[in-house]
C-alpha cells in the first residue's frame, strides 16, 4: 500500500473527477443553463451547495459539466497524440534513415514554441472554439507521443526477438504492431495521464483566455475568468474551478507516476 | 547440380563510431543440400556477422559486396520483400540466446504458429496444431500445455527447443545455428546438438553450425572453416582439418580448449593476446600479432590460401613449420 500511495491516490481523485462527468450526464443539482438572476451570488446553502454565480446558475452544477468537458478535451486531444505521434514514432522506429530523420525535426520544431503560444496562434486562426482548442492541443501532442515512441520502439527493435521474428520472414509493418507496440504500451499509457493533466490544464487556460469553450457550455477555465472581476465580491467563485482543476491535475500526476512505478519493475525497485 | 548455398568473396563493412570497419573480409564457401558446414572461431572474428549476412539482416549502415547464391539465386540481389518470404521459410535461423529470442508478451505456441501462419496461409487454429506438433518434435514434454505458456515460465533449454521448433516450422532447405548452446547448461547441450542434428538428417537440410567450440564443430559437421578477422584462415572437411592443422590459430583453438583429467592447478592454455580490433587489421596475416610463428614477411605480405588436401585449404605463410607443430590424433578427443 504504502508502495503504490501515489497509484492509489492518484486513481481516487481521477475517478472522483471521472464520476463527476458521469454523474452531469444523467443528473446536475439545478439544470445547467438556467439563468436566475435574482438568485446570483448567493452563498453556499441547502440549495446551492457551492452557491450560484453572478447570473444565479448553480456552481455545483458547472463544476460537475466543466468535468465532462475537461475530460472530452483531455480524452479527444490525448486519443489525436497518441494516434498520430504513436504511428509516426513506429514509423520513423521502423524505417530509421531519413524517414526518422523528417519526423524527428519536424517535431523538434513543433516543440520550438510553447503549448500554450501554438494553440493560441491555431485558435487566432481558425476561430475560437471547443473543437479548434482540442485540435490545438491534440496537435501539440503529437510530437511527444513521436518522441516517446520512437525512443521506446528503437530500444524494442534492438531486442533478439525482434531479430527472430525478422529472421522468421516478418515485415516492419507486423513486427511494429505486434512485437514493439505491446512491448512500449506502458510507456505510452504512462505519458498519456501525463499528457492528459497537461491537456486538462491547456484548455482551462485557452477558455480563460476566451479561446477555449464558448458560452453557455460550462468549463472551469471559463469559471475562473469570469469569477476573476468578482474577486473581492464572491472570492469563493474562483476557488471552486481552481480546486477542481488543481485536484484533476494533481490526480492524474500522481496516477501516472503510480502507474510508471507498477508497470517498471526495475524503477520501481531502484526507489 | 547447383549447390544450395554458394558464397563468394562476401565482404561485410560495418559503419563504426570510428570510420568503417571490414568485418568480413572476402569469405568463400558452398553447401550442397542435406551437407553440414561449421564456422568456428573466437567472439569477434566475423561468425556471427556472416549468419546475418545471409539472413539479409545486417544492422543498418552495413555495406556488403561479392555474392551470395541460395539454388543459384543471387540474394544479394532480391528486394526486402520477397527476401521476407524466403525468411523462416526457405532458410532459418537459430539464435544464440533462448532467454531473449523470444518475445516475453507472447504464447510460445503462437511464436511458433506464426511463421506457418505467415507463409503457409494456414489459419490460426490449424497453425496452432502444428505448432503443438512441432513442439512435441523438439522434445519439450506436454507440448500441448506448454504451447499455453509464456518464455519466462520455461527453462533456457526448454526455450532453446522452442527456438528451434520456431525455425523449423515451415521446413526449411537451410538452417543457420548461431551458437545454438552457448547459453546452455553443459548438460543441455549435447541433448540440443543431438535434437538439431538429428532433424538436419531427417529432413535433409543443409546446416551451418556457428560456434567458438571446436568440440562442438568437431562432433556435428562434415566440413569446416575456421575464422580469424573476417577471413576462413583453414577451411575443409572436418576429419581432415583435424588430423592436419595446417593454421597456427586452429591449434591455438585446439589447445585452448578445456579437458576433463587436466591435473587441478594446472591453467588453461590460451592464446596469447586479443583479437584485433576490425579497424586495426594489419595489411598481412590477421593473426600475425599472436602467432608463436610470425616472421617478419607475415606483418606485410597477406598469406594466400594454400591447397594442403582434398578441399583443405590454409592461409599461412610459414605452413611448413607450423605442420611440423600440429598435434598429432588418430581419434578426435572427444
Amino acid at each position: 500500500m504504502t508502495r503504490h500511495k501515489s497509484f492509489v491516490i492518484g486513481t481516487v481523485l481521477t475517478s472522483l473527477v471521472a464520476l463527476a462527468a458521469l454523474l452531469s450526464l444523467v443528473w446536475t443539482p439545478w439544470p445547467p443553463y438556467e439563468i436566475d438572476l435574482p438568485a446570483k451570488l448567493q452563498p453556499a446553502s441547502a440549495a446551492h451547495w457551492l452557491g450560484t454565480d453572478v447570473l444565479g446558475r448553480d456552481v455545483l452544477t458547472l463544476i460537475l459539466v466543466g468535468a465532462r468537458n475537461s475530460i472530452l478535451v483531455g480524452v479527444i486531444a490525448v486519443g489525436i497524440g497518441l494516434l498520430v505521434g504513436g504511428l509516426l514514432g513506429l514509423w520513423a522506429a521502423a524505417r530509421r534513415g531519413w524517414v526518422e530523420e523528417v519526423i524527428m525535426r519536424l517535431s523538434d520544431f513543433t516543440f520550438a514554441f510553447p503549448a500554450l503560444l501554438s494553440a493560441i496562434m491555431m485558435t487566432a486562426v481558425f476561430g475560437p472554439g471547443i473543437v479548434n482548442s482540442i485540435i490545438a492541443i491534440g496537435i501539440h501532442n503529437i510530437p511527444t507521443f513521436a518522441r516517446v515512441t520512437r525512443a521506446s520502439a528503437n530500444a524494442i527493435w534492438s531486442r533478439d526477438y525482434v531479430l527472430a521474428a525478422r529472421a522468421a520472414g516478418k515485415g516492419p509493418v507486423r513486427i511494429s504492431l505486434e512485437h514493439v507496440l505491446p512491448n512500449i504500451l506502458s510507456v505510452l499509457i504512462v505519458q498519456g495521464t501525463i499528457q492528459f493533466a497537461l491537456a486538462i490544464l491547456a484548455e482551462a487556460a485557452l477558455s480563460y483566455l476566451g479561446l477555449g469553450t464558448q458560452p453557455p457550455q460550462p468549463s472551469w477555465g471559463r469559471m475562473l475568468s469570469e469569477a476573476q472581476t468578482l474577486l473581492f465580491q464572491a472570492p469563493q467563485l474562483a476557488v471552486y474551478p481552481g480546486l477542481a482543476i488543481m485536484l484533476a491535475v494533481l490526480g492524474l500526476n500522481l496516477l501516472g507516476d503510480g502507474l510508471r512505478d507498477l508497470l517498471d519493475p526495475k524503477l520501481a525497485r531502484a526507489r | 547440380m547447383t549447390a544450395l548455398l554458394e558464397v563468394q568473396d562476401l565482404r561485410v563493412r560495418l559503419q563504426t563510431a570510428a570510420g568503417p570497419a571490414e568485418a568480413v573480409r572476402g569469405l568463400n564457401f558452398a553447401l550442397q543440400a542435406g551437407d553440414t558446414l561449421g564456422l568456428v572461431g573466437e567472439s569477434g572474428c566475423g561468425k556471427s556477422l556472416t549468419a546475418l549476412a545471409l539472413m539479409g539482416l545486417l544492422p543498418e549502415g552495413a555495406e556488403i559486396e561479392g555474392s551470395i547464391r541460395f539454388k543459384g539465386q543471387d540474394l544479394l540481389a532480391l528486394e526486402d520483400e520477397a527476401y521476407s518470404q524466403l525468411r523462416g521459410d526457405r532458410i532459418a535461423m537459430i539464435f544464440q540466446e533462448p532467454m531473449t529470442a523470444l518475445n516475453p508478451l507472447h504464447r510460445i505456441g503462437r511464436q511458433v504458429a506464426e511463421p506457418l501462419v505467415l507463409h503457409r496461409g494456414l489459419s490460426r487454429a490449424d497453425a496452432l496444431k502444428e505448432a503443438v506438433r512441432l513442439l512435441d518434435r523438439v522434445g519439450l514434454a506436454d507440448a500441448r500445455r506448454r504451447a499455453e505458456a509464456y518464455p519466462h515460465q520455461l527453462s533456457g533449454g526448454q526455450r532453446q527447443r522452442v527456438g528451434i521448433a520456431m525455425a523449423l516450422a515451415c521446413g526449411p532447405e537451410l538452417l543457420i545455428a548461431d551458437e545454438p548452446t552457448t547459453a546452455l547448461d553443459v548438460t543441455i547441450q549435447g541433448q540440443i546438438l543431438e535434437l538439431i542434428a538429428g532433424l538436419v538428417a531427417e529432413r535433409g537440410m543443409g546446416l551451418i553450425l556457428i560456434s567458438h567450440d571446436l568440440g562442438v564443430i568437431a562432433e556435428n559437421v562434415r566440413s569446416m572453416l575456421v575464422m580469424y578477422g573476417g577471413q576462413a584462415v583453414e577451411a575443409g572437411p572436418t576429419a581432415e582439418v583435424f588430423e592436419r592443422m595446417g593454421h597456427p590459430y586452429t591449434q591455438g583453438l585446439f589447445a585452448a580448449r578445456p579437458r576433463l583429467g587436466v591435473s587441478r592447478g594446472q591453467r588453461l592454455q590460451t592464446i596469447a593476446g586479443t583479437v584485433p580490433g576490425l579497424r586495426e587489421l594489419p595489411a598481412g596475416c590477421a593473426f600475425a600479432a599472436r602467432c608463436p610463428l610470425a616472421e617478419e614477411p607475415c606483418q606485410r605480405i597477406a598469406p594466400p590460401a594454400e591447397r594442403l588436401g582434398e578441399g583443405h585449404d590454409v592461409r599461412c605463410l610459414r605452413l611448413a613449420e607450423s605442420l611440423r607443430r600440429a598435434p598429432q590424433l588418430q581419434v578426435p578427443p572427444w
